[in-house]
């Protein structure tokens, strides 16, 4: 039976509040290491990595396996507790965080691989395996999981619930081009198997694809068989100094109309580089020039890729490039990408506080995109520092905080915030290339989409979860 | 300052095999690639080059394709590279191997610096830099994590000795081999690859040199005998034990004693 304080609900709420008697509930099924409730939570847990979205769940369980998921759900849909779901908590947007408290499921103990099929190249893995050690694997046998976002130590199904893209996205494209298939649990607790081994599918609405990018709003993925290519074997990058920001990003259009197709093309700024040196107490090749593209090829033979970077090379000579450094061993691309990989983590050093900006605009207005974000910054007097994947026109752009007080911070915060979302929208950009909308970024996106699609989302979201228990606030709400 | 860098082509991968009859690593067919540690060498003489003026000349052995890694190091920044090239070179050890460079530094004239590279991810012996400088008669210092002052006839640099660092102030002209991580090599450039001329690659064969007794170079002129070589095995064993600290303490204990890391009489100081 129900006590009043727990029926009483907050005037926002609509969930019972978390009892003794839920804890219980926990305890019976679950090992003492497994599950942890109130204080005995640690204070990571009510945060995602950016640190914005702030609260703590009322019990932490840490599932084994889809069963011990279903049972959870099937529970917290008879007692409409809030659930949601966490990864290794490397989010920007606040989308893990259970902001109306209840119950968080760490999938970080589910991480078996389980299985590789040389036969229809794909492999079967369990929602918190990390990115790095999936790529790892597939590599050792010969194998290919293009996705690259930065972050490696993201767990797989976090990647695939914010559909991120990465450096890689240029050539092979993002999350949602390598899921087959999921297995999925439903709010209500029933589990539902979408897509399969295939590689063609005609077979009605496209639910996976509706998983996918849902943040963890519709269904908790619970194991994922993911699309691999053969590895190519050979890759090189180049290193391209510029005088002027602005000419670099000038460059990749043209670069996108040579048709030679790079793996990934980066942009960034030399102060970011000196920002990673720092952080990384690693000196990186080559900080002589204002600014950079980072360009990759990979391939079949040595000789097409020879041949694709000396075109591009040559084209960015003709640009304005000061000169083109090649890597083209393992201890350079270490030297190089283990830097870009540090970025975000290297301004967040920097800086006292800092929110982010992950637009995608069309990729001929990037140059004017960092553009307005400089004058933005003159403007405003403070730091917008960005990188990020010029190839595919999406924007890493971070508001610094430095030694503003937090009234005059959130003032040139949110003003900032607003104009360059709206310069998104003028250029047919949109909110988030990969990191996602969660909660800090719904108002924006909303703004953009309009009710009509606002609503078509919350519809979307009411026949999965009618309860609204699973993830509750995010995204559409 | 006029700086020699030794520098080495060495295979892509671990994966290489090996002639039995000879004992010479196969090389046909091997992805190869400039040895790492000498790109530190190449990247300390540059920035000498920077504060001091001269130039900087690149020097291997090894057969024809070798001087795709000395186009690297004119693409890095070089002013000039030599290969010394002949097939009486082959199979040569780490004396023969020290003595042909020797002799093709003798012919590309005096140096008021030589650096190489801490060791060879092939040969690992870390011996061939040291062993020039004796065939030259120089002063040498193995093991330098950096290279600081520059004075009119020395240099000052840090040597690592693995307990302590020493600081020492070497005449030159003198030898240097250096350690990983003294800098950061910069990157081979495009443009530099582009202005390339023919005649930055000089080769040279034993035909140039002043020594020309033919036992004095390669298989001939190696006094090491090699028995058997063979690829490293590398072993990983995992134990994983569980209990009390005593009972795990206990364990982890025998299990050094069994592997012989902990010698009996450490280990009853530790009991």
């Amino acid at each position: 039976m129900q006590s009043a304080t727990q029926l009483l609900a907050t005037a926002e709420s609509i969930y019972k509040v978390t009892g003794p008697e839920d804890i219980a509930w926990f305890e019976e099924r679950f090992p003492g290491d497994r599950v942890l409730a109130g204080s005995a939570i640690s204070e990571d847990y009510s945060h995602d990595e950016m640190g914005t979205v702030s609260r703590a769940p009322d019990i932490l369980v840490k599932p084994v396996s889809t069963e011990e998921i279903a049972a959870v759900m099937a529970y917290a849909s008879s007692q409409r507790l809030p659930v949601v779901v966490r990864g290794s908590g490397t989010g920007l947007v606040g989308g893990c965080v259970a902001i109306k408290g209840g119950i968080l499921l760490d999938t970080t103990l589910m991480n078996h691989i389980l299985e590789v099929d040389h036969e229809n190249l794909t492999v079967t893995v369990e929602p918190g395996v990390l990115l790095m050690d999936l790529a790892a694997h597939v590599e050792a046998q010969g194998l290919f999981y293009p996705p690259d976002p930065g972050e490696k130590s993201a767990t797989i199904a976090g990647n695939i619930s914010t559909n991120a893209g990465g450096m890689r996205a240029v050539k092979y494209g993002v999350t949602r081009d390598y899921v087959r298939a999921l297995t999925v649990v439903l709010p209500s607790g029933e589990i539902v198997e979408l897509g399969s081994k295939v590689v063609k599918n005609s077979s009605g609405y496209a639910l996976k694809d509706l998983m996918i990018g849902s943040e963890g709003t519709l269904g908790i993925i619970t194991r994922a068989v993911l699309r691999l290519l053969p590895l190519p074997p050979k890759r090189v990058s180049i290193l391209v100094p510029f005088a002027r920001m602005e000419t670099a990003l000038e460059t990749v259009p043209k670069i996108i109309q040579s048709k030679v197709l790079p793996t990934a093309v980066e942009f960034m700024e030399r102060q970011t580089i000196l920002f990673a040196e720092e952080y990384l107490g690693k000196r990186f090749p080559d900080t002589s020039a204002p600014a950079y593209l980072l360009l990759t090829f990979d391939g079949a033979s040595q000789e097409i890729i020879d041949q694709s970077y000396r075109t591009i090379a040559d084209l960015c000579l003709a640009c304005g490039a000061q000169d083109v450094l090649i890597v083209d061993t393992e201890e350079r691309h270490q030297s190089v990408w283990n830097a870009r990989g540090t970025f975000l983590e290297a301004i967040k050093a920097s800086t006292t506080e800092m929110d982010e900006c992950d637009v995608v605009v069309p990729r001929n207005r990037i140059a004017e995109f960092i553009t307005f974000t400089h004058e933005l910054a003159e403007l405003l007097q403070m730091r917008i520092p960005s990188f990020g994947h010029a190839g595919d026109g999406n924007l890493h752009v971070y508001v610094c905080r430095d030694d503003l007080d937090e009234a005059t911070w959130q003032a040139k915060l949110s003003q900032a915030f607003d104009a360059m979302y709206a310069k998104s929208v003028a250029f047919g950009g949109l909110v988030s290339g990969e990191h996602g909308i969660g909660y800090a970024k719904k108002g924006y996106m909303q703004n953009q989409y309009g009710p009509v699609q606002t609503r078509l989302m919350n519809d979307i979201k009411a026949v999965f979860d009618p309860l609204n228990i699973l993830n509750p606030g995010k995204i559409c709400q | 300052m006029n700086i020699l860098v030794c520098i080495k082509q060495v295979p892509s991968s671990t994966q290489v095999t090996v002639d039995e009859k000879t004992g010479v690593l196969n090389r046909n067919g091997v992805e190869s690639k400039m040895n790492p540690y000498d790109l530190f060498a190449i990247e300390a003489a540059l920035q000498l080059r920077e504060q001091a003026g001269g130039t900087v000349t690149a020097l291997s052995m090894g057969p024809p394709q070798a001087k795709s890694i000395l186009e690297e190091a004119l693409a890095m920044g070089a002013d000039q590279a030599c290969l010394l090239s002949d097939r009486r070179f082959a199979g040569a050890d780490v004396v023969a191997t020290s003595y042909t460079l020797s002799q093709g530094i003798r012919h590309l004239g005096v140096f008021d610096l030589i650096i190489c590279g801490k060791q060879t991810t092939d040969g690992d012996t870390a011996q061939v830099g040291a062993e020039i400088a004796e065939f030259m008669d120089l002063p040498h210092a193995a093991n330098v994590t950096s290279i600081g002052a520059i004075g009119p006839d020395h240099l000052l640099i840090d040597v690592n000795l693995e307990q302590i660092v020493q600081k020492q102030k070497i005449l030159l002209p003198c030898l240097l081999t250096v350690e990983k991580d003294l800098n950061m090599p910069r990157l081979p450039s495009y443009r530099r690859m582009l202005a390339r001329r023919d005649d930055q690659v000089q080769v040279l064969s034993l035909a140039d040199f002043t020594d020309q007794d033919e036992r004095h170079y390669g298989l001939a002129g190696s006094p090491t005998q090699v028995e058997r070589i063979f690829p490293p095995v590398h072993e990983h064993e995992k134990h994983t034990t569980s209990g009390d600290a005593d009972h795990v303490a206990g364990e982890l204990l025998a299990l050094l004693l069994r592997l012989k890391v902990t010698p009996a009489q450490t280990a009853c100081e530790i009991r």
